[in-house]
């Protein structure tokens, strides 16, 4: 593996070179946990092991979720009461599982907006950029498939809702549909599909995780300043960077430990506060509830895609250049999958020289707008879509774009830096009087 | 390495200690839920213990019931079937143990030690009931009952096994008595089975 | 350690939090007409909340002495009537009560008298909805604006929805035709509602609207063993507590077990905070100021 240098594993006794001979997997694990890291990274570093956490908990909550879930129409729902009440302590594994999505999405908006201030998506980290894109999508379809599994209200509309976004597509739309349901409605086919797909998915972004880290760890991590760690020479190297392994492991399960404190005290004291009451009432296709509500991890995406009517002039040039193919519905749909489009052309759209949003002082200013943007989105996604809301939701969707088509390329070219630091270690060192200059003090994890 | 440090070497040590630890203890309390789910939950608990009324069970007659998933037969025995079963050698019989959990230990396979006493019953109506699981010692199959095989008690349809009134094997491929599930009476006319 | 926590971190760490938790899904329910409800000091609230037994066994009996004769409660077990943290019924009163439905049993092809393994029937009226998880499925609170901070206060309220609605049978306003159907209820926003009772902008003149079910309880409808004053607002009280149990049967030992994980966390949280300094001290050495 190219990147930065550090040193490697050198199987000691005649076991471990027998081993090391046939399968080198201690040698992999070395390497991955002693991957030299950046020693500036701040807080918002620890959310790639939160992000971890949360795949392995959804995973293994899931799987024994599954071996007391019926995927079937008439037993959904029940198996779900099944396990709240008679499985030994379904109803906290459930609640953990349910309530997971919510953290694994919570720490996901993290991280990414995290890339997006730092710059972690610039040269030469696209790929690491993409996949975590993938993934990202995959959490999406493997969150509204696991929705629909315990066969509420709100597991049954949504299904219809979300699956009518490809009814959308001109021409193919409702082959697609059709395809997709395994029939001309939400039924049991879908159910049965999806729980498929659900349990499929995860491991498909376990994959793509090991790709995400393969990426990086080829690239090294990104950091607060944006400046790459030098690696003319591993002496050099120790100078910006400490192993993965213990410094970051700890202060990552530091950090990941104190999340747990507020999702233990959500699961254990208000487990349904994320949730929707509706979705404790059973599946009805003949009655559709008042209001159809994403979880709150969609609203943003979800209020892109109600924002642009067929009154907004740019769906009415839209369709009156392709001649109504692209009507006001489909618009909708692909403003809501071209809003994460962009975000993933982001390392192409960003012509700034300086990677760090640390050093650009206008640069920053619009990115805490899009922050903003990001949470009112998400408010107006879950009200109605009518007066004042749908005024809001379509300015807020239109800033979604403005910033990436327009302000990320134009402020590259207006914009004057400031200077980062020359080296990592220059700003360690002016956040820490590391003693005499700090390298030869590190403990040798070996030790 | 100077005292100081050797103090602080044991400090450290001490805090990563706890720290492990804890996170030992972490990762234990995670894992025991993952493996107690997969215990029978609570609606089958339920079910291993059930309440049979037999109120209505005359005298040389009896129910089948299903107590986890097999069947039990519960018989009112006559006077006769009492007799015959009373008059077995027991040393002369295939299997000489009762197969009843309800007594201590392995007692010989008596007709009393085979059957439910009634609380209070004395003598012969003592050992009128007689509560089995009905499954054939030999492989598995639901003997037939009311009188059926060469004793008078229940015979196995598959491999030709005979019973007796106290449900012994007394001929055929069956290599044990009929077991006795765990049983008692809790009134007059109900067996609680486990 | 602080400093190094950017400027953006914490701005950004704080608004995703908060607007995770503030627009939770029940807030587009807040757009129906709103109806007051009251926010009652029930015991199972909070974290150290507990189920009151001789509330939830008060509860019990009226609802099987007055909802029962219409709804179901098809997803709770007879059993579970003697379970920790329920009603806690003795077990010969758990099977003296259990024996008091028929059901129809599939294996006998012949209705025969409920066991204590058995659940409740389902609801004998077909507009008259389960009850098993009526204090999940509704909530009291909303908003304000959508951002779910009543909840986060309060709770869902489903409970308090379920009293509000027992104890707002009000007589029919004056604007509503005689023989309009159902009973006119202040707590209850989705029913039928005469056009009479709308100004000239379809806006309603009165709160609430009409209802399929009869007032159910009217005050003093039972006697209870424990000398308990029925007056409707105890009867009401009791019934929610005892419908909060029906729907979330586990609340005593979820509750128990996320307070057993908050403690150990933090004690674990403080060790991992004082493992990473010292791990990182001969790295940072002293802060500069």
């Amino acid at each position: 593996m190219a990147g930065i240098p550090h040193d490697h594993y050198e199987p000691r006794t005649n076991g471990e070179r027998w081993l090391n001979r046939r399968l080198p997997v201690v040698a992999l694990m070395y390497d991955t946990l002693m991957l030299p890291t950046p020693r500036n990274l701040n807080w918002m570093w620890i959310w790639g092991i939160v992000l971890t956490f949360c795949l392995a908990l959804q995973i293994i909550t899931g799987i024994v979720l599954a071996m007391h879930y019926t995927p079937h129409i008439d037993y959904a729902f029940a198996s779900v009461e099944h396990i709240m009440r008679d499985v030994n302590g379904g109803h906290f594994l459930r609640y953990l599982h349910s309530n997971g999505a919510s953290l694994f999405f919570v720490a996901v908006y993290l991280h990414i907006f995290r890339g997006l201030y730092y710059g972690s998506y610039k040269a030469p980290r696209e790929i690491t950029w993409i996949i975590g894109m993938l993934i990202y999508l995959c959490m999406m379809g493997t969150a509204f498939m696991g929705y629909v599994l315990p066969w509420g209200q709100m597991s049954f509309w949504g299904a219809t809702v979300i699956t009518g976004l490809f009814g959308a597509i001109p021409f193919v739309g409702e082959p697609i549909q059709t395809w997709l349901l395994g029939g001309p409605a939400v039924d049991n086919a879908t159910l049965n599909r999806f729980f498929s797909l659900h349990y499929l998915l995860p491991f498909v972004i376990a994959a793509l995780v090991a790709v995400h880290i393969w990426a990086f760890h080829t690239t090294g991590n990104n950091n607060p300043t944006g400046v790459e760690v030098r690696r003319t020479s591993k002496t050099e190297a120790e100078k910006d960077t400490v192993p993965f392994w213990p410094y970051f492991v700890m202060k990552d399960l530091f950090a990941l430990a104190v999340i747990l404190v507020v999702f233990f005290a959500i699961v254990g004291f208000m487990p349904n506060y994320l949730g929707h009451p509706d979705n404790y009432i059973e599946a009805n296709s003949l009655s559709t509830p008042s209001h159809i509500v994403p979880e709150w991890y969609f609203l943003p995406f979800y209020a892109i895609l109600r924002a642009f009517t067929a009154d907004v002039w740019v769906v009415i040039a839209a369709s009156w250049i392709t001649g109504g193919i692209i009507d006001a519905k489909f618009f909708g749909v692909l403003a809501m999958f071209g809003a994460i489009a962009v975000m993933a052309l982001a390392p192409w759209l960003d012509t700034s020289s300086v990677r760090s949003g640390r050093y650009r002082p206008m640069f920053k200013w619009w990115f805490a707008l899009l922050c903003l943007d990001f949470i009112i989105l998400m408010w107006a996604g879950a009200m109605p879509a009518e007066g004042i809301y749908a005024i809001i939701s379509l300015i807020a969707a239109a800033y979604w774009f403005v910033y990436f088509l327009i302000i990320l390329p134009l402020l590259g070219v207006i914009e004057k830096p400031l200077l980062p630091p020359a080296t990592i270690e220059d700003d360690f060192n002016a956040h820490y009087d590391a003693q005499t200059g700090g390298t030869h003090t590190i403990v040798k994890p070996a030790e | 390495m100077s005292h100081a440090d050797d103090h602080e070497g044991t400090r450290r040590d001490f805090l990563y200690y706890a720290t492990g630890g804890a996170a030992v203890v972490a990762t234990g309390a995670a894992v025991w839920p993952l493996v107690n789910q997969m215990n029978p939950s609570a609606d089958v608990q339920a079910l291993s213990s059930i309440r049979v009324d037999v109120a209505d069970v005359a005298v040389g007659t009896q129910i089948t019931v299903k107590y986890l998933g097999k069947p039990v037969f519960i018989r009112r025995r006559t006077q006769g079937e009492i007799d015959a079963a009373r008059d077995v050698d027991v040393a002369s019989l295939i299997d000489p143990t009762a197969q009843n959990p309800n007594l201590d230990g392995i007692e010989p396979a008596t007709d009393v030690n085979r059957t439910l006493p009634m609380p209070g019953a004395e003598g012969d109506a003592a050992e009128e009931w007689l509560v089995m699981i009905g499954v054939c010692t030999h492989l598995g199959c639901v003997p037939i009952g009311d009188g059926a095989g060469d004793f008078g008690g229940w015979f196995c349809p598959c491999h030709g096994s005979h019973y007796d009134t106290a449900g012994r094997i007394r001929k055929g491929p069956a290599p044990e008595n009929l077991h006795i599930p765990v049983a008692e009476f809790v009134d007059d006319s109900t067996i609680k089975l486990g | 350690m602080k400093q190094m926590f950017s400027k953006i971190g914490v701005p950004l760490a704080v608004a995703a939090c908060l607007s995770a938790a503030a627009f939770s899904g029940t807030v587009a329910q807040a757009a129906g007409a709103e109806t007051h409800v009251e926010d009652i000091d029930f015991s199972f609230e909070g974290p150290f909340g507990k189920f009151d037994t001789l509330q939830l066994q008060r509860g019990l009996k009226i609802y099987a002495e007055v909802c029962a004769a219409c709804h179901g409660l098809q997803y709770v077990a007879l059993r579970t009537l003697g379970d920790e943290g329920g009603p806690e019924l003795p077990e010969d009163q758990v099977r003296a009560f259990s024996s008091q439905y028929e059901i129809f049993d599939p294996e006998l092809d012949d209705d025969r008298p409920t066991t204590p393994s058995d659940h409740f029937p389902k609801s004998s009226l077909d507009n008259a909805p389960d009850l098993s998880l009526m204090a999940k499925k509704r909530a009291g609170f909303h908003g304000p604006y959508g951002t779910g901070i009543n909840q986060l206060l309060k709770g869902i309220g489903g409970p308090e929805y379920i009293y509000t609605l027992l104890t707002s049978y009000e007589d029919p306003p004056e604007c509503a035709p005689e023989d309009f159907d159902g009973y006119y209820n202040t707590a209850f926003a989705v029913g039928g509602f005469p056009d009479e009772c709308k100004d000239e902008n379809g806006n309603h003149t009165v709160p609430g609207s009409w209802i399929a079910m009869a007032q159910p309880l009217y005050g003093d409808d039972l006697e209870f063993d424990d000398g308990h004053p029925s007056d409707i607002q105890n009867e009401a009280k009791d019934v929610a507590a005892f419908l909060m149990w029906t729907a979330e049967p586990k609340l005593m030992a979820r509750k128990y077990a996320g307070l057993t994980g908050v403690l150990f966390l933090t004690v674990l949280s403080v060790l991992l905070y004082l493992t990473n300094k010292r791990l990182w001290a001969p790295i940072k050495g002293r802060k500069r100021h």
